[in-house]
């Protein structure tokens, strides 16, 4: 996974509440067996007109926003299906990060696992630096993970939470599996007592059906 | 010891191991998996050299993409195919339990792990979909989760947690005559919010929820996701074990003795507290469709579609506006005014065999109305060969329903059931976001019941004076 530690970069807009991830990537896209390539179907639905033309006021279809690598929203972004499809599509997109007031949880901890991160800030700061993405052309932010900050051009500084286990393995890009399996002894002795506690979960139903 | 919540216990008794933060491995007891959200998956370990740690307690299906007509013809899109070809590549070539497109077991995913008693108390159960909260109805912390943590619960058996917040949805009293389960839900949901439960379980109490069957707290667990909670849960009692008793794979014999001694121990200690509770009277809740775009935007079928002028949050009345845009409804019209064009009753929802009798019998003797599509979609083969031995399927049928092969179907249109552009559906499926059951479809979202009377009528009734 690809480490975070700052970026600076231009800030596209979403300004909308309660985004699923059925419109992040709507279902027809979902039917690769790739991770790559997504971001075709990002947004598809919102990107197009009743008429199936380019709609010129989303923001991915204007000039001004191409390029962000930094997505801004409004409350419980991400909510829905599970589908990590919804930040594959977003990296695929250029984004490495993501703004909001709210995340569903889902979303939420699908984005730590693809070098994505996610940033709470609160409501007001939100709306401040959307109507300033709005008004200004080319407006750019600066998250930095390290400081857990998020400065605008004035030089204002928020700063956001976020869960210390998941900030150092985003920030050092670490294979999450790989982190478990060096638990392999605690892993073995949990089924080895709980074998002993709850037999009938240890059953292999391979065995149970009759067939594989 | 401290008083403990049923979600407490679950929780503890899977503790591998917990740093000083808090941040916890959690061990996984059963995994369920499908073909959408898997083959990267697997193309992890394939890349990685990894093997499942316990295929043994893993069970696949193919259900999002499967056709839910005639399936000796093969499947029509070649990228839906490749998908189920490549699970079915997978499940062979890493030792996993599958259920083939065409096995009498195929189904639904949170169709088929209850079934076959896969599904048991106070267990962890996961899939790489958000539905998985279904299995919450046993007294499971059942949870969704990404493909990420799919690839690292077949590798691990685990996956690292906080443990989240307690929420107690409490719902006293009885509900009026053909009031449901999926009633109560779109109505917590309407009170709570779609993100009233986010970063909490829920656990569902009172008599209203205890006197649920089986597969009414399915329907009703299934939801919470809707409500922002990755899960929730009922407590087990004497109706689950009997459900569970027999399946294929529930324990046998003396370890299934020993499994309900255990699980009756599952409940919430008396003086324990949860972090939040929401009560509710299941009297004061009249069957609920939605009107909007996502589960939250709900109301009785007695109301009317909500006025934008009259609501004050600003952000709120905004949605409110967009929603009733895309749904193409006035405001302050009565719900039962809304025209329907089809009507879907399936989904890991709503779709066991409890759910198809209640809508055959309703058919039963009545026309679906003119120009109004329905169609029936059982939660899986075995759910289908029972309706058909109680002859529900010739209900349906003659009330002009098409039945159908098992399968997600048109509850997010992945395969070729899905809704054209501006065509209305009652569902009885969980989501009513935009373009899920086809672009520029709109949903309503109601109980088997109200999905019955809307296809005969042709529009919304109150089923509670539907004659």
């Amino acid at each position: 996974m690809q480490a975070f530690t700052q970026i600076s970069g231009l800030v596209a807009p979403l300004d909308r509440v309660n985004v699923d991830t059925d419109q992040i990537i709507p279902k027809q896209f979902l039917k690769t067996i790739k991770r790559t390539g997504l971001r075709e179907g990002l947004f598809y639905d919102w990107r197009k007109q009743k008429d199936g033309s380019q709609d010129p006021a989303f923001f991915l279809n204007q000039p001004r926003f191409q390029g962000a690598t930094i997505l801004l929203t409004r409350d419980n972004f991400g909510c829905g299906s599970s589908r990590e499809h919804a930040p594959w599509a977003l990296l695929d997109q250029g984004f490495r990060c993501v703004i909001a007031s709210s995340f569903a949880d889902i979303f939420y901890n699908n984005c730590f696992q693809n070098g994505i991160l996610p940033v709470v800030l609160k409501a007001d700061e939100v709306l401040a630096m959307m109507k300033n993405v709005l008004a200004t052309s080319g407006y750019q932010l600066t998250v930095d993970l390290g400081n857990q900050t998020v400065t605008t051009p004035d030089g204002t500084r928020s700063r956001f939470e976020i869960d210390p286990f998941r900030k150092d393995c985003l920030y050092r890009g670490l294979d999450a599996i790989g982190l478990t399996l060096q638990h392999e002894a605690a892993i073995a002795a949990y089924e080895t007592r709980r074998k002993a506690e709850a037999p009938w979960l240890f059953t292999d139903l391979r065995h149970n059906l009759g067939r594989a | 010891m401290a008083a403990q919540t049923l979600f407490d216990k679950i929780w503890e008794s899977h503790v591998v191991r917990a740093e000083p933060d808090g941040t916890t491995l959690l061990y996984i007891d059963r995994h369920l998996v499908h073909e959408v959200t898997s083959p990267q998956a697997f193309e992890g370990l394939k890349l990685s050299g990894r093997r499942p740690r316990r295929p043994g307690v893993t069970l696949a299906v193919p259900d999002h993409n499967v056709p839910t007509t005639d399936r000796t013809v093969g499947i029509a899109d070649p990228l839906s195919a490749k998908q189920i070809q490549t699970l079915e590549e997978n499940c062979r070539d890493f030792g996993i339990t599958l259920f083939g497109m065409n096995d009498i077991r195929q189904g639904v995913v949170h169709v088929i792990g209850p079934e076959q008693g896969f599904t048991l108390p106070g267990t962890t159960i996961v899939c790489g979909d958000s539905h998985t909260s279904t299995h919450g109805a046993f007294g499971a912390l059942a949870f969704g989760i990404g493909t990420s943590e799919v690839e690292h619960v077949l590798a691990t058996q685990c996956l690292v947690q906080k443990q989240p917040k307690t929420m107690e949805v409490r719902v006293d009293g009885v509900l009026s005559n053909l009031c449901s389960a999926k009633d109560v839900i779109l109505a917590i949901i309407g009170k709570i919010g779609t993100a009233g439960g986010t970063g909490y379980v829920i656990e569902y109490t009172g008599s209203a929820i205890r006197a649920l069957s089986m597969e009414g707290r399915m329907t009703l667990c299934n939801m919470s996701i809707e409500g922002g909670a990755r899960a929730g849960m009922v407590a087990p009692d004497e109706d689950t074990i009997a459900y569970i008793k027999g399946r294929p794979l529930a324990p046998k014999g003396e370890l299934f003795e020993q499994a309900v001694q255990a699980w009756q121990q599952l409940k919430t200690d008396a003086n324990a507290t949860y972090d939040m509770t929401v009560t509710m009277r299941a009297e004061d809740i009249a069957p609920q469709v939605s009107w909007g775009t996502n589960p939250g935007m709900v109301t009785g079928v007695d109301q009317r579609v909500p006025d934008p002028r009259t609501i004050t949050n600003e952000n709120q009345r905004q949605a409110t506006e967009r929603a009733l845009e895309y749904m193409g409804l006035i405001p302050n019209m009565p719900m039962i005014d809304i025209k329907i064009d089809t009507v879907f009753i399936g989904s890991c929802t709503n779709s066991r065999i409890e759910d198809l009798r209640l809508a055959a019998n309703l058919a039963k003797g009545k026309r679906v109305a003119t120009g109004v599509r329905a169609m029936v979609v059982p939660g899986s083969g075995l759910v289908k060969q029972q309706a058909e031995q109680e002859g529900l399927d010739r209900l349906f049928k003659e009330a002009g329903f098409e039945w159908r092969e098992a399968g997600c179907s048109m509850c997010l249109a992945m395969n070729a059931d899905v809704l054209q552009p501006g065509e209305r559906c009652a569902s009885t499926s969980n989501r009513n976001f935009e373009g899920r059951q086809g672009a520029g479809g709109r949903t309503h979202l109601v109980s088997p019941a109200m999905a019955v009377a809307a296809a005969v009528e042709g529009h919304f009734v109150d089923i509670r004076h539907w004659s």
